[in-house]
């Protein structure tokens, strides 16, 4: 790539907080790096990887709503977290965590657990009960 | 108390981290040095391996190997520590900053807070440095930031115990001893060899050039065997892993070009400048298959001929890629 065709494709990926270095050739044919903001191809997949996770949010949401599943299940997915992962962060198995995803599960946890999970996801315990944005 | 560390911005994290701390002992090796002689040319594709129910690609080595293979060949000594309490993690880091010594750490960077939110997923092998501490703030040196950031107590300790595939731990290294003369031939030509090793010779088909024709070939296939959706989002993180944050574009080979030219000056070996061409032109292929790829996955349409085109640039790549790791070995030899 010459130093010229660095794509500069905005599409706000980086939230303007850095500019990526490229390695490309300069007009002697020597290696620089340029600063990019961004590049189409990539900007496709990043939107790409981002969709599946928005709608995979929204197919929990739904079955939070229709009571299938705890608020838990949509703060995991939401924060792309598994069982495994969410119950790495609180000392459970995901055996264990499972279960909470179920509103049955769900509603038998002590505050202490909440709190924890709570902690594990960043949030308060009241935002973890509800489904809100 | 704040070090006075030069904060240098790079492509890769780990390639950014081991120059600005040599960098600081009194060892400017650039970037492209840094990735070159510690070998970090590398590809794997395993599709038993699944993230998000997605096979993994990867253009990169293991964690952590890239600092310890440039160190060892300077001859440094790191001192490592892990911890199980992140109070300790923090205070521990807290002496040895105090001290004057600029820490390297492994975070996680989904909790990040200067992270751009699009680019925020588990992925806990980043390298940062943190070089002193002011007004109960960390000031850091995040190599894929163009300036010095900060993070609180509370932000820091939740990134060094992120938990996932490669937990850190509070995973904290540095050193004290200033590199002695250094044999930059032979660095380089070791960091040459190995690299022509892991992707000639691994005697495994998901490695190396055997694992881009490996994946060349599943690619092919991906329509049929995979339907539209899957498929796309199959071939979409292959793009994913070769253009992310940190390869310096077409997954680390504009870096290793830049590194055959810095290493043929050292070297004064003009065959190793045409090899660097060789692997520029093959970037702009991995480009091109970039670009192919992201048609592909825009259109979603059922124009299933497009994956076999997707494939044949990567046999192109493949062959093109054989050829120059067996010349460059018979370069360095």
């Amino acid at each position: 790539m010459k130093k010229n065709e660095v794509p500069q494709d905005n599409a706000d990926m980086l939230e303007g907080k850095f500019r990526e270095p490229c390695y490309a050739v300069d007009e002697d044919g020597k290696y620089i790096t340029v600063p990019s903001v961004g590049w189409e191809a990539k900007n496709v997949v990043m939107q790409q990887a981002w969709d599946h996770i928005r709608k995979r949010v929204k197919e929990v949401k739904r079955k939070v709503d229709e009571g299938k599943l705890s608020p838990l299940a949509y703060h995991m997915e939401k924060q792309q977290m598994d069982p495994k992962l969410l119950g790495s962060y609180v000392g459970l198995k995901k055996k264990k965590v499972k279960k909470h995803l179920k509103p049955s599960g769900f509603d038998d946890l002590s505050p202490e657990m909440l709190a924890s999970y709570a902690r594990a996801l960043n949030i308060s315990v009241d935002e973890l009960k509800c489904t809100d944005e | 108390m704040k070090i006075d560390f030069e904060h240098n911005q790079s492509a890769h994290c780990e390639n950014g981290v081991t120059s600005n701390l040599l960098n600081y002992y009194g060892l400017k090796l650039s970037e492209p040095m840094v990735y070159g002689i510690g070998s970090g040319l590398f590809f794997a594709h395993m599709p038993f391996v699944k993230v998000n129910s997605i096979p993994v690609t990867s253009f990169r080595p293991f964690p952590g190997v890239i600092f310890r293979r440039v160190t060892r060949q300077m001859g440094i000594t790191i001192r490592r520590k892990k911890f199980r309490d992140p109070d300790k993690a923090m205070k521990a880091l807290n002496e040895v900053v105090d001290k004057g010594i600029p820490a390297g750490l492994l975070v996680g960077v989904y909790h990040l807070t200067y992270f751009p939110g699009p680019y925020r997923f588990h992925f806990n092998a980043h390298n940062i440095v943190i070089f002193g501490r002011e007004n109960g703030n960390y000031i850091v040196s995040d190599p894929i930031m163009e300036t010095p950031e900060e993070l609180s107590y509370d932000d820091l300790k939740r990134v060094r115990f992120a938990k996932g595939l490669f937990a850190p731990n509070g995973h904290m290294y540095y050193t004290l001893e200033k590199p002695g003369d250094i044999d930059l031939r032979t660095a380089i030509t070791n960091g040459i060899k190995k690299s022509c090793h892991d992707m000639l010779a691994i005697p495994v088909p998901m490695f190396g050039v055997k694992g881009i024709r490996y994946m060349a070939r599943k690619v092919k296939k991906y329509p049929e065997k995979l339907g539209p959706e899957k498929a796309s989002l199959y071939l979409g993180q292959i793009v994913r892993a070769q253009e992310e944050i940190g390869t310096g574009g077409a997954g680390f080979r504009f870096i290793y070009a830049a590194f055959l030219q810095e290493a043929r000056d050292v070297l004064k070996n003009d065959k190793l400048l045409a090899l660097s061409e060789n692997m520029t032109a093959v970037g702009d292929l991995w480009r091109e298959f970039a670009i192919t790829a992201a048609r592909i996955v825009k259109n979603r349409s059922n124009e299933t001929e497009t994956y076999p085109v997707a494939a044949d640039i990567l046999f192109e790549i493949a062959d093109k890629e054989e050829n120059i790791y067996r010349e460059l070995r018979k370069a360095v030899d």
